[in-house]
């Protein structure tokens, strides 16, 4: 008994070091947060955003899921920051500062720029399965 | 029985209705955010809700643990010093995180949305529950353990793995990259589930084998098979959480591919189904069997739910929706609550109580029952509307989204109430009986 569950262990282990090391097949440059961007990331977690708003379709839903909201061409950083700083009917001012503002529309491009949050239908192989690595 | 066990499941019943309480003002909030945020908004009703009903999951986990092991120890080893040190620091932690939530404090994380310097305190308060449980003979000694104590150590074990796996991001190198922070946090959120579920399936596996007084439930190879099935779910099959990031292919493979032997499950239930209808004339005038058997029918249910969205064809439809909670609230609420609230209802002898103390948990039972099922097809059918709206229509508004999910959101938010009415009288109950119990621990 013990003997089976030690197999499974050690591959449970090689297997948790192998997804921490090769999940993001990206170079580092290109997976790195700019420094506005960690700050923001700081500030969305701090305000608890994800409570209402989704990354990549986790977290609440009382918001729209954000992860890409910074491709939309009919918007920018103009539209974010008065969105953020004055809040809307549903969303609260949580009187953020222009800088934490910045930041936190900064956090938003890098996000952008992991990946799309949303999986088109072409991607769906015939395994069920998708293709849609970076 | 001991001030500090009546201790952790009454603190354990508390945190069950503070999570009723708390859920029923989020979905109002939800419904109604122009009016809550004024006051109590949704972002700090979610993380009380949230917390509450994680904490009462694992305090009631662990509670009923200590309390088993107790009584199959003999008297002069009962009562070990360190399993009173773990429940104060424990309950003292999770009062900090509540007052942080009140004063708008936050750490942000799903499901752990408290400032991360409090995963400290509930480390090692988690390390002294470990010390005090791996220390004993009964689980540590050579002779063959029945499969519930191996289900309780791998979930207090692998409780402690991803609790530290949970909290990596706080080391600059994973965040460094958002996909692996994303896929990390996944991982360890999907096994930490698989870890509560071992120490509560444990429990559920004590309990079917002191009502039927048959030890080989818990001895045979077939309990065996299942258990190291369970295990592998518990390691390798978080990836459905993750399914459309776009992290290396293989981990969504490896997921996809072990999801698949939840079947093995699923036909186990349904070959299972004829003796349990036998089982059942025998044992349904008891009240801790009958929270057993709602747990299986609600086990039966998600597993469906679960191995739907386990296929990423399908999960890119119900991915983001309210599926996904139906599955979360289906399997918290109707199987590790369940479970639990027969556990202690085991512990409290409820069954020995006078009959309208007994009929009035029963007809509690049921209201529970009826509302958690109108709770979950509510949200079956928001989350259809929404992946309707949002991939099949692929609309992109999100009020427009929104429209035909809200009537759906309405009906859960009325059935939740209907949930937490019958939920709660039970739990007021148990803790009045906790209160009064002089029952010594054999």
């Amino acid at each position: 008994m013990f003997r089976s569950w030690l197999a499974l262990f050690i591959a449970f282990v090689i297997y948790s070091c192998m997804v921490y090391s090769y999940c993001d097949k990206r170079s580092v440059s290109d997976s790195i947060p700019p420094p506005h961007a960690l700050a923001g990331w700081k500030t969305w977690q701090s305000k608890n955003c994800q409570a209402c708003h989704q990354l990549y379709g986790l977290g609440g839903y009382l918001g729209p899921d954000l992860t890409n909201v910074t491709a939309d061409t009919n918007k920018n950083e103009i539209y974010f920051s008065a969105f953020i700083k004055y809040g809307t009917g549903k969303m609260p001012n949580f009187h953020l500062n222009d800088s934490e503002i910045n930041n936190l529309i900064s956090f938003l491009y890098w996000i952008n720029k992991s990946g799309k949050s949303k999986v088109d239908k072409e991607k769906v192989t015939w395994s069920g399965n998708y293709n849609i690595e970076k | 029985m001991p001030n500090f066990l009546r201790l952790y499941i009454i603190a354990a019943l508390c945190l069950l209705l503070a999570t009723l309480v708390f859920g029923v003002l989020a979905t109002w909030a939800f419904l109604y955010p122009e009016t809550y945020n004024e006051f109590l908004p949704f972002y700090q009703l979610r993380p009380f809700h949230v917390s509450a009903a994680l904490f009462w999951i694992i305090t009631g986990a662990l509670g009923s643990i200590v309390y088993y092991k107790n009584t199959l120890l003999p008297q002069e080893k009962r009562y070990n010093y360190t399993e009173r040190i773990f429940i104060y620091l424990w309950l003292t932690t999770i009062a900090a995180i509540f007052l942080c939530y009140a004063f708008k404090k936050f750490g942000g994380r799903e499901y752990w949305e408290f400032p991360p310097v409090l995963c400290a305190p509930l480390l090692v308060s988690w390390l002294i529950a470990m010390f005090s449980y791996f220390s004993d003979s009964l689980v540590m000694g050579k002779e063959r353990k029945p499969m519930y104590i191996w289900m309780w150590s791998t979930g207090i074990f692998f409780f402690l793995l991803t609790f530290i796996e949970q909290n990596l991001w706080q080391l600059p190198w994973f965040r460094y990259s958002y996909l692996r922070e994303i896929t990390v946090q996944w991982k360890a959120n999907g096994s930490m589930v698989g870890a509560w579920n071992q120490m509560i399936y444990g429990t559920s596996l004590f309990l079917m084998v002191k009502i039927s007084g048959d030890e080989t439930i818990a001895n045979n190879k077939t309990a065996f098979l299942f258990y190291m099935l369970g295990l592998t779910n518990l390691m390798f099959n978080w990836g459905h959480h993750i399914y459309n990031v776009p992290a290396a292919s293989w981990i969504r493979s490896t997921s996809y591919m072990i999801s698949m032997t939840e079947w093995i499950f699923l036909i186990r239930i349904i070959q299972g189904f004829k003796s349990k209808l036998q089982e059942r004339k025998k044992h349904r005038h008891l009240i801790t069997y009958r929270f057993i058997i709602a747990s299986e029918f609600w086990v039966f249910m998600n597993l469906l739910l679960a191995l739907a969205m386990s296929i990423p064809a399908i999960n890119r439809y119900t991915h983001g929706t309210h599926i996904t909670v139906a599955h979360a609230m289906g399997t918290t609420i109707g199987i590790n609550t369940m479970i639990l609230l027969g556990s202690f209802s085991y512990i409290l002898d409820i069954d020995y109580k006078s009959s309208i103390i007994k009929k009035s948990i029963s007809f509690s039972y049921w209201i529970s029952q009826y509302g958690l099922l109108l709770f979950w097809l509510s949200l079956i059918g928001a989350g259809i509307m929404k992946a309707h709206q949002a991939t099949v229509l692929n609309i992109n508004s999100f009020q427009q989204i929104m429209a035909p999910v809200i009537p759906f959101i309405k009906l859960f938010s009325i059935a939740g109430i209907a949930l937490a009415i019958g939920i709660g009288i039970i739990a007021v109950i148990y803790i009045y009986y906790t209160f009064n119990s002089t029952k010594p621990i054999n």
